[in-house]
């Protein structure tokens, strides 16, 4: 089998998807975030192609389609010629997708992680536990503002999905 | 005929969606806080997001090789089945809230009902779709309760907003012969049946918002069938779809 041996393992392609930063939190991958679902080869006539299917986190953010791109790029990079990205909305993104490697890296950016109670425990930058919110939305679709009364600063909270 | 009943439900899913979002993009840059034009900003993008879903599956349906584009930005007036109330001029903040939360009331019990649907494409973008519209409805219950119960003059306009809209709400309830054929593929839910879900979430919100629910039930119609749309969706796509129509097929 000669197309065996031009397959990169999966197990590699999921460490060099890793890498590829989302394009509007940049301190997390998109493989983090949970965007990327499946990695898979497909034997094609035109040879051996590579389907990866990621899925959006709310259904109009416009960084999918740049996920998209940076995820095709970044495997075009290593060599991979024939890649298909596949786009799937079922089952629905959810904020449980999110890794703990992650959590704790948003955590340290100065972004609130999401927690089921509604809100983020506590604020990124001093843990004070006393924490209010501003507004239910943010500077992307993804996240809410919120405040630290201890420390005054306002703060990014990723919301629960 | 089984098909373009299908293709009709998909039009009012995705027109509902793409011209609410519209009307709130409008608000961009003039909301009366940053948070609030930001919030507002934010609903429309995932309606966007929604429309491309619901028109995307029309398209294919339909079967002409057309996109989500082109059916978003290809059609006029008569061609669009969104509801009379979506369409509703922007008005103050309080319009604009009391709109979208008459629209959310009823979209979260809809959308519910559609995750169960016959269609599984169907069921998908309603399981997409209904956590944004949880959160929305989350939203513009808070503010229209925070501005009803808030200060005479936030009061009196909430109540204008309400009374103004509400000969709009009728029509997100009245079925017709592509709700019959939806029905009886189990496809989607008689919009009838999503009235008690609604008057209950609007009962309670208007009370907690100190707001009184008018008593009349006259029901403008028109829009979800196409026949009579309000002179405003015609300014509206005048606006929306501006670049096609003076620059035809222009891409980037």
């Amino acid at each position: 089998m000669v197309t065996a041996i031009n397959r990169v393992d999966e197990a590699l392609i999921w460490r060099w998807l890793d890498a590829v930063p989302d394009p509007e939190i940049p301190v997390i991958s998109v493989v983090d975030l949970g965007i990327v679902r499946q990695v898979q080869w497909h034997e094609d006539e035109g040879g051996d192609t590579l389907e990866v299917t990621i899925t959006p986190t709310y259904s109009g953010c416009p960084a999918t389609s740049i996920i998209a791109l940076d995820v095709e790029t970044a495997l075009a990079k290593r060599g991979i010629k024939n890649i298909r990205i596949t786009q799937s909305i079922s089952p629905p993104w959810t904020t449980d997708w999110l890794s703990k490697k992650g959590k704790a890296k948003l955590e340290e950016y100065g972004i609130a992680p999401p927690n089921p109670a509604g809100g983020p425990d506590r604020c990124p930058l001093c843990k004070s536990a006393d924490v209010e919110r501003i507004s239910q939305f943010g500077s992307t679709p993804c996240k809410a503002q919120w405040r630290c009364r201890s420390c005054l600063e306002p703060f990014d909270y990723f919301k629960c999905l | 005929m089984a098909e373009d009943a299908l293709f009709q439900f998909l039009l009012r899913q995705g027109d509902n969606a793409l011209v609410l979002a519209h009307r709130l993009s409008e608000w961009c840059g003039h909301g009366p806080m940053l948070e609030e034009d930001i919030a507002l900003a934010n609903t429309a993008l995932d309606l966007m997001g929604q429309t491309q879903m619901w028109l995307g599956y029309a398209a294919q349906v339909q079967g002409e090789g057309k996109s989500a584009d082109d059916l978003a930005f290809l059609r006029d007036v008569w061609d669009f089945r969104n509801l009379l109330l979506v369409e509703r001029p922007n008005g103050d903040f309080g319009v604009t809230i009391m709109r979208q939360f008459l629209f959310d009331a009823t979209q979260v019990p809809n959308l519910e009902a559609l995750t169960q649907s016959s269609d599984s494409r169907v069921a998908e973008i309603a399981a997409k779709s209904i956590k944004e519209a949880r959160y929305h409805l989350d939203r513009s219950r808070e503010v229209v309760i925070a501005l009803g119960d808030g200060t005479a003059e936030s009061h009196d306009r909430m109540q204008a907003a309400l009374d103004g809209l509400w000969p709009y709400v009728g029509e997100m309830f009245m079925g017709d012969e592509v709700d019959e054929a939806m029905v009886g593929a189990a496809i989607a839910p008689a919009p009838e049946s999503l009235r008690p879900s609604f008057d209950a979430t609007i009962s309670q919100t208007m009370a907690e918002a100190t707001l009184r629910l008018p008593d009349d039930t006259f029901a403008h119609r028109g829009g979800r069938n196409g026949q009579q749309h309000s002179e405003h969706l015609g300014h509206m796509l005048a606006s929306m779809q501006f670049l096609q129509r003076a620059y035809p097929n222009a891409r980037w």
